[in-house]
């Protein structure tokens, strides 16, 4: 008899749980999604805030230890030290060209992948656009430096057809080259998917109304692909805007990115100060990306 | 619950959140650094080293533990060697510093070079070595027993190992006549031709030439300089960059800059020379007759060493004339224990006297170790660059 009273109760709770939560659908979300979202919050926003406090802080100079007084110190040494202004200018000028040199480069390529190629030419440029992210990053840089030395493949060819030797090793042009190169199949993919959705009656439809291809492509074609190529551009410009390591290896005198210069203050050590250059990234980024949501991308994702 | 009250529960969730975080973030780092300040005395030195432990961890230069000579070592003490490369001082530092300093109860023993080790020793990531305990040290040359770069206040945060020069290196082939003195590396007829090591160190290179070129400027040390000498040098190596092709980050770097052609002459080391040679590379190194700058490493004990049975076995294993002969035509440097000369030549006829083995102590003279720059200059006045506004000038310089 108690037991089945006790079955009962249960029974009662568990319905009476069921019908609160039925009843209030966010709190069954929020269930749901508290433990990813706390693991999510720790993870992310756990780096960004300890990296944004340790920003005020200062180092000793003599024990090179952190002192935690709180100061706009590191703030001022880079609103001040004009070092730093091109640095940066530096970093998003080369980030943005990398990106405008890749969606010109990208969007041919995913038009005729997405509106030309037979399925079969599809996978196979498929293949082919994503082949280079299957070796290392590091291998096909170094690559590029043997490519564009004055002894590489590149003045090799020059040559061979009469002309004097490209001195573009240890350059900004390196890092440009290599940048766009190492970034492109990111902006092709995005590119790519935007395209492919374009419904074939709308281009007819253009025709139909005595569009020509010229009028089709940039009333039609590029509004529509435009959430593809800001998606594609988020990746590329992001990606560009972090690196440390192309710079190292092919950028020459003056080719210091931000990354660069947050790698020499972390190893000197002096956190606080590489903290604070390291926010100047993410402020860009916020910007980037709220220019890139008004522009539609994230529908594109 | 209305729509205004959710999102007021979801921003405040995520403040809560933050400042949850932001909390934590703050005590983690400021509990770190409390147990750093206490001072060894000399009663907590050993007094003998007992067994080993089986285990020795090395933050070290690539080729330092090498299988040609660590091999017999793990054999004779049973510490089985794990090794940690670093490609840089810079690297060094952060890791012996990483997880709260003094090696991070992980790293028993790092190869520091002299641009990183009085880092270390005033963070509080090393800690002293009995020197006794330790029977080659004895008979090292005088100026490595206890030099500035691993002793302060005659205590030893590490014992030397070994020591090379700077060099200049050119292309034989492309710089015709070949350089002699370190003016070449400012010389504007080099444009676009030069190579020169991404270290904020390297600003001693700068005021070492200015000490022998523009003696007025009263430098007595490139390693002590004060604001008028640092403004000189700094201004000598912007000048400078405009010649410069490359500012290497790995001397592996450099070294393929040269091979590639696309740098004819340059700062570089030793053992690049000796690699580039091997590869049939057209290169000469020279040390002019001014003298150079030069790195001494030492093995330098981590304050939380968890083996320094095995550490102390190490140092005084590598530090033995055999040991000394067989790292030194390894890497391509300089023993700092004077007994291994004749092992070196025994393995390669006529090393010894190739690598300065053999100079009269006065030879030492020519060249400036790296130490970190400090405020102190030691004739009592404060008015030193330190290593903080040489890391910024660097960055000026190349950024």
């Amino acid at each position: 008899m108690t037991e089945l009273a006790e079955a009962g109760a249960l029974r009662g709770a568990r319905l009476r749980l069921s019908t609160a939560l039925w009843q209030r659908p966010w709190l069954k979300l929020s269930l749901l999604l508290a433990l990813p979202a706390a693991g999510f919050a720790v993870v992310y926003l756990g780096a960004l805030v300890s990296l944004f406090i340790s920003a005020f802080w200062e180092v000793d100079a003599f024990t090179a230890e952190v002192i935690h007084t709180w100061s706009l110190d590191n703030f001022r040494t880079l609103w001040e030290d004009h070092t730093y202004w091109r640095i940066t200018g530096r970093t998003i000028g080369i980030a943005a060209a990398v990106t405008i040199t890749d969606a010109l480069l990208a969007f041919p390529l995913a038009y005729f992948m997405a509106r030309f190629a037979s399925r079969r030419t599809r996978a196979a440029l498929f293949v082919l656009v994503l082949l280079p992210l299957w070796s290392s990053y590091l291998v096909r840089i170094y690559a590029w430096r043997t490519i564009l030395a004055k002894n590489g493949a590149l003045n090799w060819a020059l040559n061979a057809i009469g002309l004097p030797d490209a001195n573009i090793a240890y350059t900004n042009w390196a890092m440009w080259i290599v940048f766009s190169y190492v970034w492109l199949p990111f902006m092709i993919l995005p590119v790519y998917s935007a395209l492919e959705r374009i419904p074939d009656n709308y281009l007819e439809a253009s025709q139909d109304l005595g569009a020509k291809g010229s009028r089709t492509l940039r009333s039609i074609i590029l509004p529509l692909a435009l959430p593809g190529i800001v998606a594609g551009s988020i990746f590329t410009f992001s990606l560009t805007l972090g690196d440390f390591i192309t710079p190292a290896l092919v950028g020459g005198a003056g080719s210091s990115f931000i990354g660069n210069v947050v790698e020499e203050q972390v190893g000197q050590p002096n956190i606080p100060f590489a903290a604070a250059f390291a926010t100047v990234p993410v402020v860009v980024m916020a910007i980037y990306l709220a220019i890139a949501r008004r522009l539609g991308a994230f529908e594109a994702l | 619950m209305n729509k205004a009250t959710k999102r007021f529960a979801v921003w405040a969730v995520f403040a809560l959140l933050t400042a949850a975080l932001a909390v934590t973030a703050a005590g983690c780092g400021g509990g770190g650094g409390d147990d750093k300040s206490s001072s060894e005395s000399k009663s907590n030195l050993p007094s003998s080293i007992g067994p080993g432990e089986g285990v020795l961890n090395l933050v070290e230069w690539p080729y330092y533990s090498d299988p040609g000579f660590a091999k017999k070592f793990e054999q004779d003490s049973g510490c089985k060697i794990h090794r940690k490369d670093a490609g840089s001082s810079n690297q060094m530092v952060s890791l012996m510093r990483a997880g709260g300093g003094g090696g991070g109860g992980q790293w028993d023993l790092v190869s520091a070079s002299g641009d990183a080790s009085l880092r270390l020793i005033r963070g509080g990531d090393v800690k002293e070595v009995n020197v006794d305990l330790i029977p080659s040290w004895k008979n090292f040359i005088p100026i490595f027993k206890s030099p500035a770069h691993n002793t302060v206040d005659d205590k030893h945060y590490g014992v030397s190992l070994q020591w090379g020069p700077n060099v200049l290196l050119y292309n034989t082939t492309k710089v015709k006549p070949g350089p002699t003195e370190w003016g070449a590396l400012y010389d504007a007829n080099h444009k676009g031709q030069i190579t020169i090591p991404n270290n904020p160190i390297q600003i001693a290179d700068a005021a070492f030439y200015l000490m022998h070129s523009q003696p007025d400027l009263g430098i007595k040390d490139p390693y002590e300089l004060n604001q008028k000498q640092f403004d000189a040098t700094i201004a000598l190596l912007k000048e400078q960059r405009k010649l410069v092709k490359l500012y290497w980050n790995y001397d592996t770097d450099g070294r393929a800059a040269f091979a590639n052609g696309d740098v004819s002459l340059g700062a570089i080391w030793p053992v690049d020379t000796l690699a580039l040679q091997d590869k049939k590379v057209p290169v000469k190194e020279v040390i002019p007759a001014d003298g150079a700058t030069g790195w001494a490493d030492s093995w330098m004990l981590a304050k939380k060493a968890p083996h320094p049975n095995c550490a102390y076995l190490w140092m005084k294993y590598v530090t033995t004339p055999k040991v000394q002969a067989q790292q030194a035509l390894i890497f391509g440097e300089t023993p700092v224990n004077p007994k291994a000369c004749s092992f070196m030549d025994d393995i390669q006829s006529g090393s010894c006297a190739k690598y300065h083995l053999n100079e009269p102590l006065d030879y030492y003279d020519t060249i400036k170790f790296w130490k970190t720059p400090i405020a102190e200059c030691g004739n009592g006045k404060d008015d030193c660059m330190d290593y903080n506004a040489w890391q910024k000038a660097w960055t000026q310089v190349t950024g």
